[in-house]
């Protein structure tokens, strides 16, 4: 129960702190990155319909659970065959906006 | 972590000139943004072998390049450069030597020129296959990039290591396809090849020679220079791409079947990059084989040459090989090479033909989905799905390492090669594929690539590494080379060049040590390594 809370304080947090230009700018890291493997039917978003079978969406973009830290970890660690962004590649900055974008979604954080 | 054979002292110095260079934000020393560094893909993932660095800076400019490299060759600091660091398989953004900084050139990303008329690029080490694509796309210019599988990896990087793409021979190698570099030498000089060298020549990106000895290979798998810039030959977008497949019928067939697609290739009639496969035996891009094929294959004694296997193929009508033969050009033309291309493999008894795709180019959307991408210059990260989760491979692995040796272009070492390499399979405990067929990306000589998973468990990764090993052994011992290697591997296949006491290898090493005689860049790089180092890591 304290994690649930710790989470949904995490998720409000970072949506309600995200304005449109940072939503957007966080689209276009999105698109840049992410896409081209985490786009429809490619092996980023095969391997998530294959890992959660229907119960999340395989297209990140389609999340409704992500919030901040997820998005952050999972970039800058990687997860089997991704590897993990530099901040050459994602900036600080650029992570901040596409961890929000994929946390817009997140219907905990709109309450 | 320090530097090996630099004191606290002088490494802090070193770093404080480094941030006056690119400004602090862009010099990299906590442990948590240097691990950002490691190899993804490393088979020495979590162990004390595995190569990691001391820090990274990144510079934006090359005046910035320059002042980095003066500060590492005044402290005497291994730096190791990377382009987009997306050389996954094959060794990433780690050094060689553990205690390098890495120099990280992904700011550097400005397409410098691109010219529709002379068909060519000019561009820095930062830019992606995906930047100069949209670049390109964008402004509708009728240029084709070649595009190797992974689609972020840089121009510069991929073709310095030797990649390949797809498209006609001379792009789908990646190095020959270069025209003109600028190279940061040890001591912080700048130095440009080819007609770069004559200043005012506005020729960098069309003549590749200038004058004097032409040293741009020596920059390509070495470590006698950091890369700036590098020009590229780009290829006009075709009108149109046609594909025919042949198939014949017996196992002894693939010797000639192969030399006449040698000669089509070399005489410049099929201009794509072929595909060889066996209906019967199923595998790669076909479907898997029978099952009574496989019971064949697996039995004491059985293997593709066996008579029983010949006979079920004759039984069933199924052909032994088949070719895919690919062409770029006007429709007119690429239809008539097709035409003559099949009366070439008439000349084997029982062939078949099959006419294959038929594209009028640029690709319309719905057929942008369809197709293998790199074929037609457009960058993807499609090849990620090996290794990947799906479903029908539920445990993903941590990323792959390749074994890829250079193999005689004939059926005779075709198959000799899958009788060594399977038989080498069955000795260490590998999987044994039922048969193999080379990649085509080059023109003269045939690749067999053999792709080892990485894992996260010590057990398995050092198993595989030994394994390795031994085939990099066992290749040798039968004239085959590799093209490319990982930095675990890269001494164990320098020290199969071997010709003459090394000589190729001792060349090498009086070269470094006259263009870097401290031994600052990437120290180990392709079996390279600077002389108070020499001696201790192979």
């Amino acid at each position: 129960m304290k994690c649930i809370l710790f989470i949904w304080a995490l998720a409000a947090v970072y949506a309600f702190g995200a304005d449109q230009a940072t939503l957007q700018k966080g689209e276009k890291v999105y698109a840049y990155w992410c896409t081209p493997c985490h786009g429809p039917g490619l092996p980023g978003t095969v391997a998530l319909g294959a890992k959660y079978k229907g119960a999340k969406p395989a297209l990140l973009v389609d999340r409704t659970d992500l919030i901040p830290p997820v998005t952050k970890t999972f970039v800058r660690k990687g997860v089997s065959v991704m590897p993990p962004f530099r901040k050459t590649e994602i900036s600080d900055a650029d992570l901040d906006a596409l961890a929000a974008y994929l946390a817009r979604n997140n219907k905990v954080a709109k309450r | 972590m320090l530097p090996p054979g630099v004191n606290q002292k002088d490494f802090s110095d070193a770093l404080k000139q480094f941030e006056e260079a690119v400004g602090k934000e862009w010099v990299f020393t906590s442990d948590e943004d240097v691990a950002l560094y490691r190899d993804a893909y490393s088979p020495f993932w979590g162990e004390p072998e595995e190569r990691v660095a001391s820090a990274a800076v990144a510079p934006n400019t090359v005046e910035e390049v320059q002042a980095v490299v003066r500060t590492a060759n005044e402290y005497k600091i291994p730096i190791y450069p990377i382009s987009t660091g997306r050389n996954l398989g094959y060794g990433g953004s780690a050094p060689n030597l553990s205690g390098s900084v890495v120099l990280d050139l992904k700011r550097m990303n400005r397409i410098l020129d691109v010219s529709e008329r002379n068909h060519s690029a000019l561009v820095e080490p930062g830019v992606s296959y995906f930047d100069l694509y949209r670049y390109i796309y964008d402004r509708k210019l009728k240029v084709w990039v070649d595009v190797p599988d992974p689609g972020w990896g840089s121009p510069v990087g991929n073709s310095l290591d030797h990649g390949g793409g797809y498209l006609q021979p001379m792009y789908r190698n990646h190095f020959d396809s270069h025209c003109g570099m600028e190279v940061v030498l040890a001591n912080g000089d700048l130095l440009r090849t080819g007609m770069g060298a004559l200043p005012g020549a506005k020729t960098w990106q069309q003549y590749k020679f200038g004058f004097g000895p032409w040293i741009d290979g020596m920059f390509s798998q070495s470590n006698f220079g950091v890369v700036t810039k590098m020009g590229f030959w780009l290829m006009p977008e075709p009108d149109a791409y046609l594909t025919g497949t042949v198939t014949v019928p017996r196992y002894e067939d693939l010797t000639q079947m192969i030399d006449i697609l040698t000669l089509l290739e070399n005489s410049g009639i099929s201009n794509g990059m072929p595909g060889l496969g066996s209906p019967v035996l199923g595998g790669f891009m076909m479907p898997p084989p029978a099952p009574e094929v496989t019971a064949m294959l697996s039995k004491p004694g059985g293997g593709v040459d066996s008579p029983e296997l010949h006979q079920y193929a004759r039984d069933k009508g199924i052909p032994f090989w088949s070719c895919t033969v690919k062409f770029y050009g006007p429709a007119k033309a690429i239809r008539a090479e097709w035409e003559y291309a099949q009366e070439k493999f008439s000349a084997i008894a029982g062939a078949k033909f099959k006419d294959g795709e038929f594209y009028k180019l640029p690709l319309t959307p719905d057929q942008f989905d369809k197709v293998h991408k790199p074929e037609f210059g457009l960058p993807s990260l499609e090849t990620f799905s090996i290794g990947a989760r799906s479903p029908t491979n539920p445990n993903p692995t941590n990323g792959h390492i390749w074994f890829s040796p250079i193999i005689p272009r004939t059926g005779e070492a075709v198959l000799e090669a899958n009788k060594v390499f399977s038989q080498a399979a069955r000795d260490f405990g590998l999987p044994v594929l039922s048969f193999s067929l080379p990649s085509t990306y080059w023109m003269r000589a045939f690749i067999f690539i053999f792709g080892f998973p990485i894992t996260h468990d010590i057990a398995t990764n050092k198993k595989n590494r030994e394994s390795f090993k031994k085939l990099i052994q066992i290749a040798a011992e039968h004239g085959w080379g590799e093209y490319r290697t990982a930095p675990a591997y890269q001494d164990a296949v320098m020290d199969t060049y071997s010709f003459n006491n090394h000589a190729l290898l001792r060349f090498h090493e009086t070269v470094k040590d006259a263009v870097d005689p401290n031994g600052i860049i990437s120290a180990g790089r392709y079996g390279i390594w600077p002389k108070h180092l020499r001696g201790t890591k192979a």
